[in-house]
């Protein structure tokens, strides 16, 4: 599934300091039947956007007016954690988001974000917190997240940190290729490990 | 140069590895069912490729199958959408396909061992993070998105940084009523909901060695729970006798063969790891979680901590024990609850019914609690039967369902309604598993037992003779 390029990204963001959010959270199991990778925004954090009623709960971050549109979240402390499914990642994606910050994720998800074309930047608790802090006193704050140099900035203050990528992933990103294109590229060279497989 | 168990195995099934990237790695046994594979097909059909190796992937209907009246057609549309989805895409692939009906259906994680497709020094993934499972007969085993799923289809590998290295030794002997999910809630509790993140781990010391093949899968089920992307365990004879005859284990010289090679399967003396602990069997008490993650676990009579006890966020903290609807220093033995779930690939095994039969025996379940009891696959509804359980268990007043993930996730008609407290045997306790507004208590099939013939959670040991 190639996706778009990602180069440079300059947002407001919506905050959830929760931590541990697991993927049951992003996307419950109730909503993972369907059969194509279509329109999963609509249930992206489905029981914390919405009450049981159907109703949206207001105080929500992801429901509130004032970051709408934004294209980053910076998450709690463990993000992404649990369940396995990529519908997760497809959720944050469809929401209209490209890009999640956390001072630290979760394993599955984060392979399954730079999968799909959602970057996942780990920056340290502290400047976590920096950007917490500033999306509370200015909901419209941005941030600037610098795939090429590897750095994500608060746009208002210029205080910034850098993040870490393996080169691999980066190009994939960059260019928008993905692994199945570089998989398919050694196809001779796995057939001939494949046969020397004892079972 | 002494390596470790997981450096063996690992090393053994690089392809190449990418200069500063992942490792391609080569996958021997891939496991597919019906919520996580369907895209993946539709991926690999629209790049115009194919199925590499059809043998290598077999699939199985679990997670959104009912678990009563199976013979019936499925009534909801979209569960039917994706078992049809399965089917098709595993008989146009040439795939093996054991669907709803099928002696050899149940729960991936159940099945996979159950019919000697699990092997020491394999690597096999799935779309399901509980794909751990399997690392207890010395395989690496790991859990993997829809992506990758259809990397293993159409190419047999996956794109995989080298995880770093824990072990976790447990020595000892295990106290009376103290099982092995209760050891694995016990190092969740220590390690926390995150801290093995970035390592896959291997479990070693006495209380693994002393541990059934059925224990030692519970416990590697649970390593994704703490973080760790998986858990394994070294083969041994017990691993050899698990396998040896299983329909699809090798046989005669490929079996004498394939044993040479899984007796060098074990962590050579001095091989480094990048993070050990060490915990004592002795410490380990019957288990219960009282929060939205698995690392909130504590032994049963023990009280909930206060916030500031613990590391992390306090507002995390309160905010998940205000779902539950408990406060600090709450005791949890006493609570009356209203569900109990008896199943999973944690806990839907053939030993996990022999212990909740242990306790039902001769006694009757609490009337305000309602009970799913819901075996891993047909063979364990079968050995339950061989053993007679199925007549202790209709004696006590619980009825046996059939198999599949049930409540674990709720994806199917089994749903813990919204409030309702329910003691289960499966893996996560997040908000809304079981169901919209469920709350759950991860514990062992003992305490699920004594909880359901008591109507609170009750320490399985004041119902237990010596």
């Amino acid at each position: 599934m190639a996706y778009d390029k990602f180069q440079v990204l300059t947002s407001s963001a919506y905050p959830l300091p929760t931590e541990n959010v697991d993927t049951d959270q992003i996307i419950p199991a109730r909503f993972l039947k369907a059969t194509e990778r279509v329109d999963f925004d609509i249930n992206f954090f489905r029981d914390w956007r919405y009450n049981q009623d159907g109703t949206p709960k207001v105080d929500f971050p992801l429901n509130k007016e004032i970051y709408a549109g934004s294209k980053i979240l910076v998450g709690g402390r463990n993000f992404g954690s649990g369940s396995s499914r990529e519908h997760a990642a497809w959720s944050v994606y469809d929401f209209g988001l490209r890009c999640v910050i956390s001072s630290a994720f979760a394993d599955i998800f984060k392979g399954n974000c730079l999968n799909v074309g959602v970057l996942p930047v780990q920056v340290s608790p502290e400047f976590a917190d920096t950007l917490f802090a500033a999306i509370m006193a200015d909901p419209t704050t941005e941030i600037k997240v610098d795939l090429p140099n590897q750095t994500v900035t608060l746009l208002a203050t210029g205080e910034f940190e850098s993040f870490e990528i393996n080169s691999y992933k980066k190009e994939n990103m960059l260019n928008g290729f993905d692994d199945i294109d570089y998989l398919k590229n050694i196809e001779n060279e796995i057939s001939a490990f494949a046969e020397k497989r004892p079972f | 140069m002494a390596n470790t168990l997981f450096d063996k195995v690992w090393d053994s099934h690089v392809v190449r590895k990418v200069t500063d990237g992942p490792d391609v790695f080569f996958i021997d046994r891939h496991f597919i069912h019906e919520v996580t594979s369907p895209v993946a097909f539709l991926g690999l059909e629209s790049r115009g490729n194919s199925v590499v190796y059809p043998a290598r992937t077999f699939a199985t209907a679990d997670h959104n199958t009912p678990t009563i009246n199976q013979h019936l057609p499925v009534a909801d549309p979209l569960s039917a959408n994706q078992l049809d989805a399965l089917e098709n895409n595993a008989a146009k692939h040439g795939i093996s396909h054991w669907g709803l009906g099928d002696k050899n259906n149940g729960i991936v994680h159940v099945v996979g061992p159950e019919n000697g497709i699990t092997l020491p020094g394999a690597t096999i993934v799935c779309g399901d993070s509980h794909t751990s499972t399997h690392g207890a007969f010395g395989a690496i085993a790991f859990g993997i998105g829809t992506s990758e799923v259809e990397m293993v289809l159409s190419t047999q590998c996956i794109m995989q940084p080298k995880p770093k290295k824990m072990r976790i030794n447990v020595t000892g002997k295990l106290g009376i009523g103290v099982t092995p999910k209760d050891v694995a809630l016990y190092i969740i509790a220590k390690q926390t909901t995150s801290g093995a993140t970035g390592y896959f781990v291997e479990y070693a010391g006495d209380v693994f060695e002393d541990m059934s093949m059925e224990g030692r899968m519970t416990v590697c089920n649970l390593s994704i729970e703490m973080g760790a992307r998986g858990g394994m365990i070294a083969p041994d004879t017990k691993t050899f006798e698990y396998l040896k005859g299983r329909a699809q284990t090798p046989k005669g010289a490929d079996w004498d063969k394939a044993m040479n090679y899984w007796e060098t399967l074990y962590t050579d003396e001095g091989a480094e790891f990048d993070a050990e602990f060490n915990y004592e069997a002795s410490d380990i008490e019957p288990m219960i979680t009282y929060g939205t993650n698995p690392g909130m676990g504590m032994g049963v009579t023990k009280s909930i901590p206060n916030a500031e006890s613990l590391e992390g966020g306090v507002d995390t903290y309160r905010k998940s024990l205000g779902y539950m609807s408990f406060s600090e220093g709450d005791s949890m033995v006493g609570k009356e609850i209203d569900f109990v779930f008896l199943g999973s690939c944690t806990n839907g095994r053939i030993e996990d019914f022999r212990a909740f039969c242990s306790i039902v025996e001769g006694r009757q379940k609490a009337d305000n609690v309602t009970a799913w009891l819901v075996p891993g696959s047909h063979k364990v509804v079968d050995q339950i039967k061989e053993e007679g359980l199925d007549t202790v268990i209709t004696d006590a007043g619980f009825v046996l369902r059939e198999p599949g993930c049930s409540a674990c996730l709720a994806m199917n008609d089994d749903k813990i309604p919204s409030g309702k407290l329910s003691v289960s045997t499966s893996n996560r306790n997040f908000e809304g598993r079981q169901g919209p507004g469920s709350r759950t208590l991860l514990a062992s099939p003992l305490v699920a037992a004594a909880s359901a013939v008591s109507g609170v959670v009750t320490d399985p040991r004041t119902l237990l003779t010596a």
